[in-house]
């Protein structure tokens, strides 16, 4: 060119780096894909300094054990101590439960975590219609204290914990568990496990209720109040997010209704006149690790430092204890799919990566058969193995929240808590967390995702692999052992309960579920009752039924 | 013909919460021009069958998680044809073996689907079944 001949030396464009990546960004072809989260949120192609403005180390992050506890709520994190790892079990007779219980402990498991079935779950005894078909099915039927007994036989409770999923009928399952202590000769201040106790998300996704919402809060608040006193190592909530997103929900909604629950249940605790300090300590969290990676992890950061500035600065609570977010996590059974079901493992792997990376204090990973039955003993030594090797082979338990610092992860934290506080907004617009249940707002909100997820898999915008992506033979049944439960498991019910009718002493079970009814009527703490009652072997479903006369049943709003 | 509406019941037998599929499943089908009754939760086999009669529908779908269809369904089917509700097209989905499936089969229920299968599948299976009843039915005529 001429003009190098005439200039001395050449021209240099004034164009910085970040200017001529954007630029090349614009003329490269990229790929025909939808760039977004799972959860449909959009995926920005680099992130730089540029998306932290305003990010400030020691307000937004600080250290590990201290406010706002972005980076985990212990100083040590896993070199302390590991995450506990609990195999979510229970299936069939409580004495088949026991068996599985005692087969987990025995491979390395280190807590027990009872799954009910729906009769135990709705608060009917195995031999009511309604449980027809239903008993032992998708988990451990428990209608009295001596299933109670069989479940526990031999599994020492002073040493154990046990988390309980059951949310309805929780606070008689507690009272299950602590007559069962009583009678093992374990006091309750030794007994240490969870309930999940958390009826506001079972309107909102999973459906199990028992009585209408008031008075379902006040049980809760009769649990917390009778802990604090009685159980003082039994977490009395674990608050849950894993429900509403394996019901459609985005990782925003998880994460913004399981936190607005929380403090529903703060704001109840208050109201009944504790001292925040005194409850809150015990509230803990359960959420789902899905398949995004970057999504998941960024979640769990943002679940501890919403919470700890809400409990601090909103409800004042001043021990640091009452500040963290404690949480079980569980791996999503809604990405496992029934095609090519060892794949399963897989994504099992990756979200149970994610839910450490992301500072969870125990973990449940699924087996890959479940989208087909209930787990197998080799499937359920699998998913439990998978935590094992990560724990153990993968050196990545050694750092604190190592993903601390990236652009990317502090980016999708703060856009999270940023959804979740207008999801707050909306809520409080609407009177609050009970009021929006009763409108269908959040269950509304909840459908609408999960219709919108699945249009994007048939329209193959999101992927699944084996499902809308590298589909085999639809017709090639799975080679896995199926798990199925024997029908022989309700008629044995049946015959014990019958059995136990007839042994008891039947004046003082009647006496005992009138003195529940007298308690209902006032506001007495329903969970001493509960406790005598189950002594003197007041079946599940006769205790419910007290329940259900005296505060009504929770009508489903219709949101279709 | 191409007029006439196809009624649908999507119905939740049992005490099974899981609803998701059964709500994505009514959402689609209602886009494909059905009208759809969605019965909500914790429906007993009577419950159902009544909600089919005083709705007329022409297809009832039944969605169950809870491993409770063998003893389920059949009771479906049984209250249907109490009620003289033999003729509605029986389908419906959930985690149900292969196995189960089969035998299912014989019991009225031609077909149902598994987890992982795309609900225009399903949408469209129930469009071209009852149009084939339908025109056999002016056929016979």
């Amino acid at each position: 060119m001429s003009d190098t001949e005439t200039s001395p030396a050449p021209r240099i464009e004034t164009v910085d780096a970040a200017e001529i990546w954007r630029r090349a960004m614009e003329s490269a072809r990229v790929r025909d894909a939808e760039f977004t989260s799972i959860s449909g949120a959009e995926r920005r192609p680099l992130y730089t300094p540029a998306d932290l403005e305003g990010f400030d180390h020691d307000r937004d992050l600080g250290y590990p054990g201290q406010f706002p506890f972005t980076r985990g709520v212990h100083p040590t994190m896993y070199r302390g101590r590991l995450w506990t790892m609990r195999q979510f079990a229970g299936f069939g007779s409580a004495r088949q439960t026991n068996e599985r219980f005692k087969f987990l402990l025995e491979k390395g498991q280190t807590g027990l975590s009872t799954a009910f079935d729906f009769p135990t779950l709705m608060g009917y005894d195995s031999d009511h219609a309604r449980s027809l078909g239903e008993v032992g099915q998708v988990g451990v039927a428990i209608s009295s204290l001596e299933d109670m007994e069989t479940l526990m036989d031999g599994i020492p409770m002073g040493e154990v914990s046990t988390s309980m999923t059951i949310n309805g009928p929780a606070p008689i399952l507690l009272a299950y568990y602590i007559a069962c202590g009583e009678r093992q000769g374990v006091a309750p201040e030794k007994l240490r496990g969870t309930v999940q106790n958390d009826i506001l998300k079972e309107y909102e996704a999973q459906h199990a209720w028992l009585i209408a919402a008031e008075p379902a809060l006040r049980m809760i608040t009769d649990v917390m109040a009778y802990c604090a006193q009685r159980v003082p190592k039994w977490n009395t909530i674990s608050i849950s997010g894993y429900h509403i997103r394996e019901a459609g929900s985005t990782a925003a909604q998880e994460l913004a209704f399981t936190l607005a629950n929380g403090m529903e249940y703060v704001r109840r605790g208050i109201a009944a006149g504790m001292d925040v300090d005194e409850f809150a300590p015990r509230l803990s969290f359960f959420f789902d690790a899905h398949l995004d990676f970057f999504e998941e992890i960024s979640k769990f950061r943002a679940a501890r430092r919403i919470w700890a500035r809400k409990m601090r600065d909103e409800f004042g609570a001043k021990d640091p204890r009452s500040w963290m977010i404690r949480f079980h996590t569980q791996t999503a059974g809604v990405s496992l799919t029934a095609q090519q079901p060892e794949n399963n493992i897989v994504r099992t792997a990756i979200e149970a990566l994610a839910a450490v990376l992301g500072g969870t204090q125990s973990l449940h990973t699924n087996s890959m058969d479940e989208t087909l039955a209930l787990p197998t003993e080799k499937a359920a030594k699998i998913a439990l193995r998978t935590q094992q090797v990560i724990a153990e082979e993968t050196e990545v338990v050694h750092v604190a929240d190592p993903l601390a610092g990236s652009y990317f992860v502090e980016a999708e934290t703060n856009r999270l808590e940023e959804e979740a506080e207008a999801y707050f907004k909306e809520i409080d617009k609407r009177g609050g967390v009970v009021p929006s249940i009763h409108a269908g707002y959040i269950q509304r909100e909840i459908h609408r995702s999960a219709v919108l997820y699945q249009r994007a898999v048939e329209e193959g915008r999101k992927k699944v692999v084996g499902v809308n992506t590298y589909v085999e033979d639809l017709d090639a049944k799975p080679e896995i052992e199926l798990h199925r439960i024997d029908p022989a498991v309700e008629r044995e019910q049946h015959e014990r309960l019958a059995n136990l009718r007839k042994r008891r002493d039947a004046k003082r079970a009647a006496s005992e579920l009138d003195d529940i009814r007298e308690a209902c009527r006032t506001d007495a703490n329903l969970m001493e009752r509960f406790v005598s009652a189950a002594h003197a072997l007041c079946t599940l479903g006769e205790i419910c039924d007290v329940l259900r006369e005296e505060f009504g049943e929770f009508e489903e709003p219709n949101i279709f | 013909m191409s007029e006439r509406k196809i009624r649908v019941l999507v119905g939740k037998p049992g005490l099974d919460g899981h609803d998701r599929g059964a709500k994505t499943i009514a959402a689609v089908l209602r886009d494909h021009g059905m009208e759809v009754i969605y019965t909500g939760l914790h429906q007993t086999p009577e419950m159902i069958a009544e909600t089919a009669l005083q709705e007329d529908v022409d297809v009832v779908g039944l969605s169950i998680l809870s491993g409770a269809h063998m003893t389920l369904f059949p009771r479906v089917r049984e209250e249907l044809e109490k009620r003289g509700m033999a003729h509605v097209l029986l389908t419906g989905g959930g985690i149900i073996s292969a196995e189960d499936m089969e035998e299912l089969s014989k019991l009225g229920f031609s077909k149902l689907f598994g987890p992982g299968t795309p609900t225009e599948e399903i949408a469209n299976w129930i469009q071209s079944t009852m149009e084939e009843r339908w025109k056999n039915e002016e056929v016979s005529r």
